[in-house]
């Protein structure tokens, strides 16, 4: 079974005015087959964490392990993450001018699975792929992310993870920026990931509304760097109601 | 009418600002003569070569006989005419500076070759250039007769320091491509002025690949001696360690209802390398109806590299199409590297496609397959080089 395990992931960035720290000691574990929902305020450290898993050499790790499966990820590369069965899908996907979508996808394919795809069927695969996220065929001749909307963009982050097919999927604030039909889609896709079986999926957002398209098993609430709690589905229901309030007073004491 | 001015100059600390001091009506003043007395020995501080390594040059700022007469041949299909001509036997091209105007006087003859009227080639014709050690010049001339079409490409090799004119003739109707690749030794040094006339109705693509050489320093001139004339002039340029790609292009507007579409983009990598991009345009009073567009990019890829760029438009008439020109310096953007790593593509691998992304749109209109297979070739070379120096350094750092 595929598990990511968190303990104790303590991350700081260099600032101007010396390293700050932004995560004070994450324990997190996502197993295949479950869904987990990060949910915090602003500014809590939900990306840091996302992008600390994926290896952006902005984050310094200060402390703690990630590993994935008992492989120690924090001594991999960014593409050996990614080979290793980790995707991230990006609060602001990147635009790589002159690239199309149809060549970043081949080639990382290619990259993920060791081997070039074959051709015949991986042109299907990714027309149904696109289609699947309500995307235009046309999108694979585009340069990757560039002049798309920002729900394109987000869309086409989930059309990669159904395509690249890793163990766990971090998903940074996928639902912001989508309308209704865009956010119904997208989640859409994902629970076609999450129902392949054996899948972790860890949902980062800032609001209630994509957890009535995805069910999380567990959600955890993420103030000041650190997991303040825990629960099951129930705690975002809460969180609907009374806002981030009562974890932001248990932080500040 | 729309007037378009986009200047965008990232990165501020390696690239000048656009504009530069002097008005280009000055600059057409500029004198352009045969004689090279006219010409003084530059001293680096002058307009035109305040961004040259002029000590590098001194042999060729010399008015002395060349130590050596560099291969020049041409082949291509029958209909071509090939033959050697005496040196002023077109005389589109005055010089406008020293090193031109020296190369002129001391190569005794000139390299012609002519596409008859309404000949349309199918192949291209080749002009080899090699310099083989010393200091020589060249005289190249290429006519396109009117109504013709074809395609010629000049590629320059060798380890000397060479100062080579070229003059381009675009008959009446006609569509001459000329792609020019600079690709000298290490240690080698090219100086070249090349200037194009463009027909009535004719079009011109002008391609400048520039890849090896010590110093390489290009003027391109175009002017049009009739109205609805077409000029592309496009370049790429890798300048790694060591090299000092410079291209100054000029195009005057005079004729009516001409267009002009300028592009020229170039990565930098290792230190001390250097590119110089100088583009001016000038729409002179009579020149209504011009259409005219310049861009230059550079993409600066690792510490220690430098990119100048002066964009220049100078417009005296209200009654044009549209002009503008834009220039953008950046440093290769670690974001894309992270999306394209975070995907599997390793690290090399994701270096290679954003560079081939940066370089997509212009080799697509470059559109020659021969150097266009031969450009993938060298850029990938150049990176790969890239990457094992900053892995020595890395190394060296202990890391
Ligand atoms: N270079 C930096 N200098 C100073 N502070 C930084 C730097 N980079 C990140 N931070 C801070 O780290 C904190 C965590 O940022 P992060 O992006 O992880 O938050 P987030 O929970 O994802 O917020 P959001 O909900 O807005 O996406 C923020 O307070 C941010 O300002
Ligand atoms: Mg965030």
């Amino acid at each position: 079974m595929a598990t990511l395990e968190i303990r104790d992931l303590q991350v700081s960035v260099d600032t101007e005015a010396g390293p700050k720290q932004i995560l004070r000691g994450v324990d997190l574990t996502i197993a295949g087959g479950q869904t987990h929902a990060i949910m915090g305020p602003n500014g809590s450290g939900k990306s840091t964490l996302a992008y600390s898993i994926a290896g952006h050499p902005k984050y310094n790790i200060t402390g703690g392990t990630v590993t994935l499966d008992g492989e120690d990820v924090l001594d991999m590369s960014v593409d050996e993450r990614a080979r290793a069965g980790l995707f991230l899908a990006m609060q602001y996907p990147v635009e790589v001018p002159g690239v199309s979508v149809a060549n970043f996808l081949r080639t990382a394919k290619t990259a993920i699975d060791g081997e070039a795809p074959k051709l015949r069927t991986w042109v299907k695969d990714v027309n149904t792929a696109l289609a699947s996220l309500e995307m235009d065929p046309e999108f694979a001749t585009r340069n990757v992310n560039e002049g798309f909307s920002g729900g394109e963009k987000k869309r086409h982050e989930i059309v990669q993870l159904e395509l690249l097919d890793p163990k766990i999927a971090i998903l940074d604030e996928t639902d912001s920026g989508l309308d209704i039909d865009a956010l119904k889609i997208v989640s859409t896709g994902v629970n076609r990931f999450a129902e392949k079986g054996d899948k972790g999926v860890l949902l980062i957002t800032h609001y209630t509304r994509i957890l009535r398209y995805i069910k999380p098993d567990f959600v955890h609430v993420f103030v000041d760097g650190r997991v303040a709690e825990e629960g099951g589905p129930e705690l975002a229901d809460e969180l609907e109601a009374n806002g981030y309030e009562r974890f932001l007073k248990a932080a500040a004491k | 009418m729309s007037t378009e001015t986009l200047v965008a100059t990232g990165n501020k600390a390696h690239s000048h600002g656009p504009g530069s001091p002097v008005p280009l009506q000055a600059r057409s003043e500029r004198p352009t003569s045969y004689d090279v007395d006219v010409f003084p020995v530059p001293n680096g501080r002058e307009e035109e070569w305040r961004f040259t390594p002029v000590k590098a040059l001194k042999a060729l700022f010399e008015d002395a006989e060349g130590t050596e007469t560099p291969k020049i041949d041409a082949t291509g299909p029958e209909r071509v005419e090939i033959e050697t001509v005496v040196a002023d036997a077109l005389k589109v091209l005055t010089p406008q500076d020293r090193p031109s105007a020296i190369a002129w006087k001391r190569s005794a003859s000139a390299l012609a070759v002519r596409i008859p009227n309404e000949a349309e080639l199918t192949e291209p014709v080749h002009v080899n250039v090699a310099s083989l050690g010393g200091r020589g010049f060249t005289h190249l001339i290429v006519e396109a007769g009117r109504h013709s079409r074809g395609l010629v490409i000049i590629d320059h090799t060798g380890a000397g320091e060479l100062s080579g004119n070229v003059e381009i003739k675009v008959g009446d109707g006609a569509e001459l491509r000329v792609v020019s690749i600079q690709q000298g030794d290490h240690e080698s040094i090219h100086l070249a002025q090349h200037d194009s006339v463009v027909g009535r109705d004719a079009k011109l693509k002008h391609v400048v690949v520039t890849l090896g050489g010590k110093v390489v320093r290009i003027n391109a001139n175009v002017r049009y001696a009739g109205p609805g004339g077409d000029a592309e002039f496009l370049g790429v340029y890798f300048a790694e360690s060591g090299q000092h790609h410079e291209h100054r292009l000029f195009v005057d507007h005079e004729a009516t209802n001409c267009k002009s579409n300028v592009l020229y983009k170039g990565a930098l990598a290792g230190d001390d390398a250097r590119s110089v991009w100088i583009g001016d345009v000038l729409i002179r009073a009579a020149a209504e109806g011009t259409d005219t567009f310049e861009l230059n990019r550079n993409l600066v890829l690792t510490e220690g590299a430098r990119a100048d760029s002066v964009p220049n438009l100078e417009i005296e008439t209200g009654e044009i199409e549209g002009a503008g020109h834009a220039s953008a310096t950046g440093r290769f953007d670690d974001e894309q590297l992270f999306y394209l790593q975070a995907r599997g593509i390793p690290e090399d691998a994701a270096r290679r496609l954003v560079v081939a992304g940066f370089f997509n749109d212009i080799i697509g209109k470059i559109g020659v397959p021969e150097v266009v297979d031969h450009l993938h070739e060298v850029i990938e070379a150049k990176l790969a080089r890239t990457a094992q120096l900053s892995e020595s350094a890395k190394a060296a750092l202990g890391q």
